[in-house]
């Protein structure tokens, strides 16, 4: 087993892992459709010649050098190579349109840029006359740039076959990069990773060498990881995830990234590279179940009895067999069985076999889902992070495991919440500032040195962990003081599938409200199953048999409400379904898909005003945009509903 | 984009005729295909493309006239013998092997280059195995060139049209043809899938340096793709030249729309 240890620098990691490890694989790559690796040593090798191909070039140190690609080996060594150099890599999004792509290259002031194919050499050259700095632009798949002027362009290849040229040449060149190497030192800034920037601008986060290593040692120490290990490198290079759980870990502990064959294929090569440390975002796990169960629905009947009741037996037993509890002889015997049958080869259908810990973050994960890939034995865990910590603020310990909860405070992580309900830390890997951006890095860091994230959350009484509610500036209180969270409620409204959307109000207001939106799938293949009939969505939505379904989904909400004592007098007394489904095309959603509350609000007037007044009833018309851009309006009357409160200290007569 | 370097003459169709029965398919048409180009070949319905494609490469044989490939005269060609000869095609209706994977099809389009027996073959032993991983190399390299690495083990029914064309190409790419026939290679698709279509035909053009002809109804992409155009109507050449000159001739905006009687 290794880690950060005593080393306080990438690229000192790499030497004692090419010195330790020599011979285990350090990256594999499928390439031509096949899986090519190269050990510690060797690519120890390639980034010390490419190290002094990138110097002959003119990389000084502490210069920035922009990396725009998706993960292939050489775009990892660029980083390795510029911190080498004591150069500080600046990875962006490979998807960032040029508007974006230009504010990074030129805020960061970037020299170099490495750049993975022709899509990007194209894109950063559009825009190179916004970016006075550029120098050169290096490439790693030629194809397709040919006929491009070269005065610019280099070969990552050639770069690294110059350098070696150059090594081989001069003994005292190579003493000379070694030195720099040596030089290296903790507080160098290793990296700037750029936030996606949903509120203004993005900030350049700067990370130091010494706090990076220190945090991942930390969380490489907590999963155990080993050399022996394998990750597959799919996640966005700009992203903190991917720096840290493949690049970062990977280095201290000493085990292999994979990176995919491109970005269409990962789910075979996760099949094929078998990973055994794996991090996805609640999306992808929701998508991988989704595509099991439509396949089970063609499956043969006698297979289907089976699937269905062996995941009978996993959710009975699986949870508890995972964390080690208690659990009845015949109930182990079964889950056996059911392993080899069922469980082990659906994992291995979806390239999970080898998996030893898995995380997920991002956004909140439905506990019916989670819970399924826990019962199956995969130890699926959640983890709260986010960029200013380089990453890691706190995760599920093995054992303690529960899907509405973020975990306890990670390894020498120090939490607390302020007055406002904000979430505030102090991590070993915090960030040292944003760059160029003295303002902000002031208006981020508390005088005593935390970090506030602008996530309001509270500590969960029965458990100890960390709950995060929402953003910090979301959060408002109801009149009598209870704290509103409305992204809380919405996302508890939204774990049952017949509630699509959600959108809750309440703030300074004497109780919470919400508007539905139905899920035309799941509720039509239910109103079919009861024979229900129905001619539109807006005849659906209004159906009072579909009124009393979900009214049973917010009851039930509210009763998971009133046993969190911080929530408990936040629970929905009145909800109404909306007669047509939020678009973005109206303006509702976010090209991303999540609600705009304040405008939605607006656009919505009688029906909030209606749910605040008492009425059983409102009149409505809207202006919708149809598919084809021409512009409609929809009228429609719609009812409102009252859900009675949970051991509410008050009947809803008074507060109406 | 670029000109070929050459102006050297890749194939010459000399005063083709063909008819089927009473129907006169192609009435006494000339063309030439200069190496490295990419050469269109348009026209109304019915105008004679397909049979003039099916005339180059040895499928029909006309009633007069000749042509010269790679500096061979001969009025008669057979479909093997063109593709020997460096023709390959791709079909205005997609015809892969539906039940194979696309990469078995692109393989297949090695097979005239395979050079062990069956037996060695049947046995994958030693030289043949060395030479199927030799193939599968050149074939891995036109998938990647392609971008069709997700379906690589996919059975070619079950991928939609756009991709089957695209597997389609690769086929004829992995026979490492001199003359290219593309029949109508971005019919039938959505315009992502055109605009992708159209740069790996430019890619080919570029990379491969393989001569290309191609028959299509997009004017735009003709337009756009094409070094020269020859326009037929009713088994006529009516006009040949660049893009921009085809553009203006009067022949042709008659052909096209109509003539008022």
């Amino acid at each position: 087993m290794a880690d950060g240890g005593s080393f306080d620098t990438f690229p000192k990691l790499l030497l004692r892992n090419a010195a330790k490890f020599g011979n285990h694989p350090a990256f594999r790559h499928k390439d031509l459709g096949i899986w090519q690796t190269w050990t510690w040593t060797e690519v120890a090798g390639i980034v010390r010649a490419y190290a002094a191909g990138l110097q002959r070039i003119g990389l000084q140190p502490s210069e920035t050098i922009a990396i725009v690609g998706s993960n292939r080996p050489k775009l990892y060594w660029t980083m390795m190579a510029a911190q080498a150099l004591r150069a500080i890599p600046v990875p962006v999004y490979s998807d960032a349109v040029a508007d974006e792509l230009t504010y990074v290259l030129a805020h960061a002031d970037v020299k170099l840029v490495a750049a993975q194919d022709q899509e990007q050499v194209d894109k950063v050259l559009s825009v190179s006359d916004r970016v006075p700095h550029l120098r050169k632009i290096v490439y790693d798949e030629p194809r397709g740039l040919r006929d491009y002027d070269h005065s610019r362009l280099i070969a990552i290849h050639d770069v690294i076959e110059d350098g070696r040229a150059a090594l081989a040449g001069n003994a005292a060149f190579g003493e000379q990069i070694d030195e720099i190497i040596r030089q290296g030192e903790g507080s160098d800034i290793s990296i700037i990773l750029y936030t996606s920037g949903t509120t203004g601008a993005s900030k350049g986060v700067m990370l130091s060498a010494r706090r990076c290593i220190d945090a991942v040692t930390d969380t490489v120490r907590f999963d155990r990881l080993t050399q022996n290990d394998v990750a597959l490198a799919y996640l966005p290079l700009a992203w903190v995830g991917d720096h840290y759980l493949n690049y970062a870990q990977g280095l201290a502990a000493g085990f292999c990234m994979a990176c995919p064959e491109s970005g269409e294929t990962v789910e075979q090569d996760l099949r094929e590279i078998g990973p055994t440390f794996y991090f996805a975002p609640p999306r992808v796990f929701e998508n991988m179940l989704t595509r099991v169960m439509i396949r089970m629905e063609d499956a043969a009947p006698i297979k289907r009895r089976m699937f269905d009741y062996f995941l009978g037996i996993a959710r009975r037993h699986g949870e508890s067999i995972l964390t080690g509890k208690p659990v009845p002889v015949s109930g182990r015997l079964l889950y056996a069985l059911g392993r080899s049958i069922l469980y082990e080869p659906l994992k291995n259908v979806l390239g999970l076999s080898r998996v030893r810990v898995a995380y997920t973050a991002g956004e909140a994960i439905g506990p019916d889902l989670f819970a399924f890939y826990r019962s199956i034995g995969l130890n699926l865990k959640q983890l709260y992070g986010q960029t200013e910590a380089f990453l890691y603020v706190t995760c599920q310990p093995d054992g303690e495991i529960y899907s509405d909860t973020v975990g306890p405070a990670a390894p020498n992580v120090d939490i607390r919440i302020a007055e406002s309900g904000e979430v505030q830390f102090r991590s070993p890997g915090m960030f040292v500032r944003y760059f160029k951006d003295q303002a902000r890095t002031a208006e981020t860091l508390t005088p005593d040195g935390y970090v506030k994230t602008g996530d309001a959350g509270f500590f969960d009484e029965k458990t100890g962990h960390l709950k995060i509610i929402d953003r910090a500036k979301d959060v408002g209180r109801l009149a009598d003081g209870t704290i509103f969270a409305p992204k809380y409620l919405e996302n508890k409204l939204k774990f049952f599938p017949s509630i699509k959307e959600a959108v809750a109000f309440g703030d300074s207001r004497e109780f919470v409200c919400a508007i539905l939106n139905i899920d035309l799938t799941a509720v039509g293949s239910w109103a079919e199953r009861n024979n229900i009939a129905y001619g539109s969505y807006q005849e659906l939505a209004g159906h009072p048999l579909v009124y009393d379904l979900v009214a049973k989904s917010v009851a039930e909400v509210n009763r998971s409400l009133a046993e969190e004592k911080v929530m408990a007098g936040a629970q929905i007394r009145r909800f109404l379904i909306l007669h047509k489904e939020l678009d973005a095309d109206d303006g509702e959603l976010t090209r991303t898909q999540k609600v705009r509350r304040g405008f939605i609000a607006e656009r919505y007037a009688p029906l909030v005003a209606a749910l605040y007044d008492g009425s059983h009833e409102a009149d409505i018309s809207t202006e919708v945009t149809f598919e084809d851009g021409r512009k409609g309006v929809i009228a429609a009357r719609v009812k409102i509903r009252d859900v009675p409160a949970i051991g509410a200290t008050e009947p809803l007569g008074r507060a109406a | 984009m670029r000109m070929p370097d050459t102006s050297e003459i890749l194939l010459q169709v000399e005063g083709v005729s063909l008819a089927f029965g009473g129907v006169k398919a192609l009435r006494n048409v000339s063309l030439d295909i200069r190496k490295g180009e990419i050469r269109a070949i348009i026209g109304p319905n019915g105008a004679g493309k397909t049979s003039m494609l099916n005339v180059i490469n040895g499928f029909y044989h006309p009633n007069r006239g000749a042509i010269t490939f790679k500096g061979r005269t001969r009025a008669q060609m057979q479909p093997f013998e063109a593709s020997r000869g460096g023709i390959a095609r791709t079909f205005q209706n997609v015809a892969l092997f539906k039940g194979m994977s696309a990469l078995d099809n692109i393989m297949a389009g090695r097979t005239l280059k395979m050079r062990r027996g069956l037996l060695w073959q049947m046995l994958r032993y030693g030289p043949a195995l060395a030479e199927e991983i030799e193939h599968r190399h050149r074939v891995e390299e036109i998938i990647d060139f392609l971008e069709i690495e997700p379906i690589r083990k996919v059975p070619v029914a079950r991928l939609p049209y756009g991709l089957q064309k695209r597997v389609e190409l690769g086929r004829a790419l992995a026979m490492e043809p001199d003359l290219l026939l593309l029949d109508e290679p971005m019919a039938g698709m959505n315009l992502e899938e055109k605009k992708d279509m159209s740069r790996f035909i430019l890619d080919v053009n570029d990379y491969y340096g393989t001569t290309i002809a191609l028959i299509e109804h997009d004017m735009a992409v003709v337009m756009d793709l094409s070094h020269r155009v020859v326009v037929l109507d009713h088994g006529v050449k009516i006009a040949d030249g660049t893009p921009d000159e085809v553009k203006k001739n009067q022949g042709v905006i008659d052909a096209y729309l109509g003539i008022a009687h």
